[in-house]
């Protein structure tokens, strides 16, 4: 067995670079036999070619494809119309789903772009801030399903009166006379926060670096002449860096709610979208596996692309502009 | 004037500034303090033996007498499927990130530095594939990769892998590259270099800065991927990655903590060594690639 990896690893590390440059020197060998003038028009292709095949066969064709697929029935063998559409928007699940997808928009993007803001505030006031920043950072670097284990582990629940093993239940019950512990995950009224939570834990960082790039962009002396002209560090908070951090502070939460809209793994690991945790895209990976229902599992991921397409477009037209 | 002025008073208040400026480091350290907990409390409890973990909360391993052991990780790499998912995981994650960098950077040069019809508008339609949801691509590919005979195979994770890093690649590297400066390549062109010269021999290690960044970037993503595993590799325990068995765990054993957490923390080692050497690039990865969802 040990051989087998060895030898996959080889492949992976020598192997794959190899066949790359290989494949440019060949072009470039073969390309330079023909007239100049050809070539020029010739060679773009080639350089661009392997990119493009690969996001043609793995993004752009299964994108039509699948918006199809929507239209048809489980194993794609007739069209159904807008059935499938009926029963997203119809669907109990589905709706609890488009909920608690509702519920991350709001309460996750507000609290990661928040807090991302006042810490990066509050450690750019501070000489150890790249120490302090890298903690809050740290979990940007571990994989959802690590965070998930974590998680679940912090909310562990033991009934009242034995020793709790869960940090939170611990914590509560220790400062809270007479706090009764909670099955974080397993309560229905609270458990899309506890996920929530988690989400936060993770992305918060990421608003931090983006955010606290931002504020360094800042010119000093702005924040100085405020300074001297006697304004406190409140009003040069709301009155100066907010306004000025404007479109960093939209790019984030952009960014942010894209990733609410796919939000998946840590659903997946903690709750699998059981007791009311549902949402869209574990929804559609349960159609798509369990359920073997490939026009509903089609119609959950175009809700999902036509829910993205306005962050699409802004970017288009903005990169349209910028290079134009 | 007022810059010296002000200097001034900082050296001479510096103490009374330290203790005026107390409710910061306090909040500060506050927030460090809680958003380090959670993984604490994981890294010491994956060295307790299982009774005393289902039994007491971490923090009282620090009272006497010390109980720690290295018990769970070996049960954990022997008995469960963690050691193969570790070396899948890399098998997986390595050339997921060298491809993309490779491919993406052929097409980056051409976008910057070769003029053909249909460039600006091909650069778009890149834009726009940066937010593409991945859902929208699991059941096509899934059905190609069934007739292809690429299901739960290395190859064909490696490609798909590949494909859903590039847009984000070549955007970052067609920005890095366009910067460089055309005078670079004039006089290389007039040594008589060719372009595959000019890409292996001055692109690419001009580029290394930018190419840091991605590889970080995109190796952390597929070391951490869990939905592109999941469905094309179809639970095959031969070749899951990390992410797969640990979550099929947490799903069968539920209450196995002492597996569970030194698996997880197994899983976590490599990207937190990564990061915390390369956190420069990451950051900046971060920064260039903030368009992307």
């Amino acid at each position: 067995m040990y051989m087998r990896i060895v030898a996959l690893m080889l492949a992976a590390i020598v192997g794959v670079p190899l066949v790359l440059v290989a494949y440019s020197y060949l072009v470039e060998k073969l390309i330079s036999r023909i007239r100049p003038n050809i070539q020029k028009r010739l060679r773009p292709w080639f350089w661009i070619i392997p990119a493009f095949l690969l996001l043609l066969i793995f993004l752009i064709y299964p994108v039509v494809n699948t918006f199809i697929l929507s239209f048809k029935n489980a194993d794609s063998s007739k069209f159904v119309g807008i059935k499938n559409y009926i029963y997203v928007f119809t669907n109990h699940t589905m709706l609890i789903a488009m909920r608690n997808n509702l519920l991350w928009l709001i309460i996750f993007t507000s609290f990661t772009v928040t807090l991302g803001l006042l810490i990066a505030v509050l450690t750019d006031r501070v000489k150890y801030e790249s120490v302090a920043k890298a903690f809050i950072f740290m979990p940007m670097a571990i994989s959802f399903v690590a965070a998930g284990v974590i998680w679940k582990f912090m909310y562990e629940y033991r009934p009242k009166g034995t020793p709790q093993i869960g940090t939170l239940n611990a914590v509560l019950t220790g400062l809270i006379p007479g706090f009764k512990p909670k099955a974080w995950l397993f309560d229905p009224s609270i458990n899309n926060f506890a996920l929530i939570m988690v989400g936060i834990w993770m992305w918060t960082g990421f608003c931090m670096v983006i955010l606290s790039a931002g504020l360094k962009g800042i010119p000093d002396s702005i924040l100085e002449a405020a300074r001297i002209d006697g304004a406190g560090e409140w009003r040069i908070f709301w009155r100066i860096i907010i306004p000025l951090m404007k479109s960093t502070i939209t790019v984030v939460a952009t960014t942010m709610v894209i990733n609410v809209l796919k939000v998946f793994d840590i659903v997946y690991v903690m709750t699998n979208g059981n007791l009311n945790t549902e949402v869209i895209a574990n929804r559609m990976y349960k159609e798509m596996f369990s359920f073997r229902n490939f026009g509903r599992a089609s119609a959950i991921a175009t809700i999902l692309l036509i829910a993205i397409t306005p962050v699409m477009l802004i970017n288009i037209k903005r990169f349209g502009q910028k290079s134009g | 004037m007022g810059n010296i002025l002000m200097n001034k008073a900082n050296k001479r208040g510096s103490i009374v500034n330290y203790i005026r400026k107390g409710p910061l480091h306090l909040i500060i350290l506050v927030i460090c303090a809680l958003w380090f907990l959670p993984t604490f409390g994981l890294l010491v409890s994956s060295f307790r033996p299982p009774n005393l973990i289902m039994t007491t909360g971490w923090w009282k391993s620090f009272k006497t007498p010390f109980t720690f052991t290295l018990a769970n990780y070996k049960n954990v790499l022997t008995a469960g499927n963690m050691a193969r998912s570790f070396f899948n995981s890399l098998i997986i994650a390595i050339p997921s990130t060298v491809m993309p960098i490779m491919i993406a950077a052929f097409a980056a040069y051409a976008f910057s530095w070769m003029k053909f019809p249909g460039r600006d508008a091909l650069f778009l339609v890149l834009i726009g594939l940066l937010v593409v949801p991945i859902q929208m691509t699991l059941i096509p590919v899934l059905r190609l990769f069934n007739r292809l005979h690429l299901t739960g195979t290395f190859l064909g994770i490696w490609l798909a892998h590949t494909a859903y890093g590039l847009p984000f690649a070549v955007y970052l590297l067609r920005n890095f590259i366009g910067e460089l400066p055309g005078s670079l390549f004039e006089s290389a062109f007039l040594d008589g270099a060719n372009h595959f010269d000019i890409f292996f021999r001055l692109v690419l290690p001009t580029s290394m800065p930018a190419i840091s960044s991605l590889a970080t970037f995109q190796f952390l993503w597929v070391w951490n991927d869990l939905l592109v595993a999941l469905i094309y590799l179809g639970g095959t325990p031969r070749v899951a990655p990390m992410t797969v068995t640990i979550s099929n765990l947490v799903n069968s054993y539920g209450g196995g903590w002492e597996l569970l957490t030194a698996a997880a923390f197994i899983s976590m080692f490599l990207p937190i060594v990564l990061f915390f050497s390369l956190q420069r690039y990451f950051v900046r990865g971060i920064l260039a690639g903030s368009i992307k969802g």
